[in-house]
C-alpha cells in the first residue's frame, strides 16, 4: 500500500495504482480530467495532457519535487507522494493550455453535433477553458467516413485519443486492423477500422469515443440527447451482458449504449445486436430510469427523481438510491 | 591541434575494411574486454571516462549503463541509435559511412558491458547506402569471429542487427525507436517504465547513440582515466561537431571539448570564418532544436567570460542567455540570414515530424508555423509575436517526448534575440515579404 497526499487530502491505495485513481479513490472536485485515459483499456492514456498534475513530492524516500508536470493516469503513485492538482495555478494554466490546443482543430459544430450534451471535450472546455480563441488560421478539416453500415467516423471533430484504437485492439484480440495513419496534426484514424466491422463488438468505439467523431448511424440527427431519457435495461443475450442503457423519446427507444460509470468509462461491452437491431421495447426488461453521473444535461434535469416511484421499481441502482435520500423527490400537492 | 581519437584513421584508404581496420589497432578493445575485463570492469572504465551522451541531452553514459536492470535469465538488450536526423546534425551518417568497423567494435563491446547477447543499431531509413556499409562490415566481423558464437574462445555470444526505420524523426527519441523496431507505429511511451527496466520487448534495454558507442573502445584502450584527462570538467573527450551553414569551411570536425566557440569559428584550422567576408549574425549550436544566439552571447557568456565549446559553458546563463551543446550540429549564420523565414523553416520541420499522439505539441506546432507564415509573408500583426511565446510555453514540458520542447525552444529563443526582427516584420510587412528581405538595423534590404 501506498499513502499520497493529493491536494492536501491523504488517501491510501495499493501500490501501482495510477495517481489518477487514487484521485478518483478521494472523488469530487479535485479529480483531474481525463480525456483519453480508460480504465476498461490496456495501455489508453497519456496522450492529451488534460490530467496533468504537479508531483511535489516524488516519495517519502525522495522527496524531491518532479522536474515537470506529469501525466496523472500513467503515472505510478509512491508511497509518501504529495500531488497538486486543483491547489496549483501552474497546473490549472496549463491545462487552460491543452483546452486551447484540443479546440484549435476542432470544428466547434456542436449545435449539430450527436455527441453534444454528453460530450467530454464540451465539459472539459466549460470547466477548464477561456470563452474566447487566439487562433486565426484554418482548421484541419477531413471527409466523413462511413465504417460500415451502421458507425460513422467524423475525422474532424476527433480529439486523437487513441480510445477506438485501443478498443479495436482489445476485442479483435490482438488481429489488430485498426489504427493511425498520419502524422502530427495531419494523424487520423485510419480506415483499416472497416475492417473490424465484422466483429460483433465494433460498435463499442462508439461508447469510448469523447467527442463526436464516432457516431451510431441509427441514433444520427435524430435527437438532440437531452430530449431522450436513459433507462436501464437487459435481455437475455448470447453474446454480451446484455446490460444495457436504452434511450427514449416517448415511447420509441432511439439508441442503445453500454452502461457507464460516473468517470464515462463502460462497465460491460455490449454486443452490436443489443445495441443497433434491438429497438423495441419489447426485446426488454427494463429496470428503471438510468441515473447518468457524468456531467451531463440528463443529470442536471433529475428528471428521474420526480417521477420515479419507488414501490414500483425493483432494483434500484445503488446511485439512485443514494441521489434519493440526498435529494428527496418533490412531493405534489401538500 | 586537438586530438582525434575516433577519426583518426578516417581518411585512410580502405579503412571500411576489417583488414585495413585491424591494421591500425582496431578491435583491440574487444580483446582487451573480452579476454581481460569482467563486464563490470568495462562499465567502471566508461563511468570514470566521465563520456556523456552524443545525441543531445548529454547524460553521463556510465551512469546510464549502471540504472539497466538485471533480472536473472531475462534477455538484455543494446540499441543504437543511429536515427539522426535533427537538422544541422550530419556526424553519424559520416562516422558509419567511413569507419562501420569503429561502431561495431564499440557495439561488440558495450554490449559485454552490458551482458546483452542481441543488439541493434536502428538507423536512419534514408541512409540505405550507409546501411549496406554497415551489412558489409558485420558480415566481415562475422567471419573473422567478432561476432556470433563464442566470440574469441571467451563463452561471448552476440548477435547484431541493423535495422532501416522509415524516415521519421520522431523515431530517433528512444521509446519511439523501440516501438518502430519492435515493428510498431513509432510513438514514443509514456515514461516510466524507462527503457533500463522495460524496453525493447519489454525487457531492460540501453539506447546510445553512434558517437557514445564509437567513443567505447577508445576509453576502454586507452583507461577512463586517461580519456577523462581531455576536456575541460564534467565535459570530458572529444565530440564530433558537423559545422554547417554559411561558414568557409562547413564539415565535421572532432574537437576536445573545452575549444573556445570563437577559435572553432575563426580559426583556419576548424572553420575558417564567415564566407564571403560576411559578419556573423546568430548560431545554432547544437542543432535545430536548441535555442539559437547572437553573435555577441555566442562568442562570450553573459558574464563577458569566452564561451567554450563544453556541456557547461554552452548552457551557461540557462535559456536565458545561453544555449546547449546538444548533439553538435553547429549552424552558424551570416548577417543576410532572416532570422524569421529561418525560424517559420525549423518550425515546419517539427509541424511535419511531430508524432501527432499528444495534444500540445500536435496542434501547437502547427500553430507556430501557420503564425510564422503568416508574419514572414507580411500578414503579421504585433499580438502575433507573444503569441508565439505563449504557445511555446503551453508546448514546453507538457507532452510525452522532448519533441515538444525542440519544437517550442528553437521558436522561443528566436524571440527573445530578435525581437526587432518579428517586430520589423508586422511595421514593414511589405518588404519584408519580399523574396530574401532581411531586416537590418538600418533598414536597408539586402
Amino acid at each position: 500500500m501506498a499513502k499520497i497526499t493529493f491536494d492536501g487530502i491523504e488517501v491510501e491505495v495499493p501500490d501501482g495504482t495510477t495517481i489518477l485513481n487514487a484521485a478518483r479513490q478521494i472523488g469530487g472536485s479535485i479529480v483531474p480530467p481525463a480525456m483519453c485515459y480508460y480504465t476498461p483499456l490496456k495501455g489508453s492514456g497519456g496522450k492529451c495532457r488534460a490530467c496533468l498534475v504537479r508531483v511535489a513530492a516524488g516519495s517519502a524516500k525522495d522527496p524531491r519535487p518532479m522536474p515537470k508536470l506529469v501525466a496523472s493516469c500513467v503515472t505510478p503513485v509512491q508511497d509518501g507522494m504529495v500531488v497538486e492538482n486543483t491547489t496549483n495555478p501552474q497546473v490549472l494554466d496549463v491545462r487552460k493550455g491543452i483546452v486551447e490546443m484540443l479546440l484549435i482543430n476542432h470544428p466547434l459544430d456542436c449545435p449539430v453535433c450527436d455527441q453534444a450534451g454528453e460530450c467530454d471535450l464540451q465539459n472539459f472546455a466549460f470547466e477548464h477553458g477561456v470563452s474566447t480563441t487566439r487562433y486565426q488560421e484554418e482548421r484541419r478539416t477531413f471527409e466523413k467516413i462511413d465504417i460500415g453500415p451502421l458507425i460513422q467516423l467524423h475525422m474532424t471533430r476527433c480529439i486523437l485519443c487513441y480510445r477506438c484504437v485501443f478498443t479495436a485492439d482489445q476485442i479483435a484480440k490482438g488481429d489488430r486492423v485498426h489504427g493511425v495513419l498520419g502524422r502530427g496534426d495531419a494523424a487520423e484514424i485510419g480506415t483499416y477500422i472497416e475492417n473490424i466491422i465484422d466483429n460483433d463488438f465494433s460498435g463499442n468505439v462508439i461508447d469510448v469515443c469523447p467527442v463526436g467523431a464516432l457516431t451510431d448511424k441509427t441514433f444520427r440527427f435524430k435527437s438532440r440527447v437531452w430530449f431522450t431519457k436513459p433507462v436501464n435495461a437487459h435481455r437475455d443475450c448470447p453474446k454480451c451482458s446484455g446490460n444495457v442503457v436504452l434511450w427514449y423519446k416517448g415511447n420509441d427507444v432511439l439508441r442503445t449504449t453500454a452502461r457507464k460509470d460516473q468517470y464515462g468509462e463502460v462497465k460491460e461491452w455490449i454486443c452490436n445486436e443489443c445495441r443497433f437491431e434491438k429497438k423495441e421495447t419489447a426485446d426488454w426488461t427494463i429496470e428503471g430510469p438510468a441515473h447518468i453521473d457524468r456531467s451531463s444535461v440528463i443529470s442536471a434535469n433529475h428528471y428521474e427523481l420526480p417521477v420515479l416511484n419507488q414501490s414500483v421499481v425493483a432494483d434500484l441502482p445503488e446511485s439512485t438510491t443514494r441521489d434519493l435520500q440526498q435529494n428527496p423527490p418533490l412531493k405534489l400537492g401538500n | 591541434m586537438g586530438r582525434k581519437l575516433l577519426t583518426e584513421h578516417i581518411n585512410v584508404e580502405g579503412i571500411d575494411t576489417l583488414e585495413v581496420y585491424r591494421k591500425h589497432g582496431g578491435y583491440r578493445s574487444v580483446e582487451k574486454a573480452l579476454k581481460t575485463m569482467t563486464p563490470d570492469e568495462v562499465v567502471e572504465e566508461v563511468k570514470k571516462s566521465g563520456l556523456r551522451g552524443r545525441g543531445g541531452a548529454g547524460f553521463p553514459t556510465g551512469m546510464k549503463w549502471s540504472f539497466l536492470a538485471k533480472p536473472e535469465g531475462v534477455p538484455r538488450y543494446l540499441v543504437c541509435n543511429a536515427d539522426e536526423s535533427e537538422p544541422g546534425t550530419f556526424k553519424d551518417r559520416q562516422l558509419m559511412s567511413k569507419l562501420p568497423h569503429l561502431l561495431i567494435e564499440g557495439m561488440i563491446t558495450s554490449s559485454y558491458a552490458l551482458g546483452a547477447n542481441t543488439s541493434y543499431i536502428y538507423i536512419r531509413g534514408e541512409l540505405l547506402y550507409v546501411l549496406r556499409i554497415l551489412e558489409k562490415a558485420i558480415a566481415e566481423a562475422y567471419a573473422a569471429g567478432f561476432l556470433g558464437k563464442n566470440i574469441l574462445g571467451s563463452g561471448y555470444d552476440l548477435d547484431l542487427h541493423v535495422h532501416p526505420g522509415g524516415g521519421a524523426y520522431i523515431c530517433g527519441e528512444e521509446t519511439a525507436l523501440l516501438e518502430s523496431l519492435e515493428g510498431k507505429r513509432g510513438n514514443p511511451r509514456n515514461k516510466p517504465p524507462f527503457p533500463a527496466v522495460q524496453g525493447l520487448y519489454a525487457r531492460p534495454t540501453v539506447v546510445n547513440n553512434v558517437e557514445s558507442i564509437a567513443a567505447v573502445p577508445v576509453i576502454v584502450n586507452e583507461g577512463g582515466d586517461e580519456y577523462a584527462k581531455i576536456g575541460v570538467g564534467r565535459s570530458t573527450g572529444t565530440k564530433l561537431i558537423s559545422a554547417c551553414g554559411h561558414l568557409n569551411k562547413p564539415g565535421i570536425y572532432e574537437i576536445e571539448l573545452g575549444l573556445p566557440v570563437e577559435e572553432f569559428i575563426y580559426s583556419d584550422e576548424y572553420c575558417g570564418g564567415i564566407w564571403k567576408g560576411r559578419d556573423l549574425k546568430a548560431v545554432v549550436a547544437g542543432g535545430s532544436s536548441v535555442p539559437i544566439l547572437p553573435k555577441e552571447l555566442i562568442l562570450k557568456t553573459a558574464a563577458g567570460e569566452n564561451r567554450l565549446m563544453t556541456y557547461e559553458s554552452l548552457s551557461d546563463g540557462g535559456f536565458v542567455t545561453g544555449t546547449m551543446l546538444g548533439s553538435g550540429g553547429f549552424i552558424a549564420m551570416d548577417e543576410t540570414t532572416c532570422i524569421v523565414r529561418n525560424t517559420w523553416n525549423f518550425s515546419r520541420f517539427y509541424h511535419h515530424e511531430s508524432c501527432g499522439q499528444c495534444s500540445p505539441c500536435r496542434e501547437g506546432t502547427g500553430w507556430m508555423e501557420k503564425v510564422l507564415h503568416r508574419l514572414e509573408h507580411g500578414h503579421g500583426h504585433m499580438e502575433d509575436i507573444d503569441l508565439l511565446v505563449s504557445v511555446a510555453k503551453q508546448i514546453e514540458g507538457n507532452t510525452i517526448c522532448p519533441l515538444g520542447e525542440a519544437a517550442a525552444w528553437p521558436v522561443a529563443a528566436a524571440v527573445r534575440h530578435f525581437r526587432h526582427e518579428f517586430e520589423w516584420h508586422v511595421t514593414h510587412a511589405k518588404e519584408a515579404a519580399q523574396p530574401g528581405a532581411v531586416y537590418r538595423p538600418s533598414g536597408v534590404l539586402v
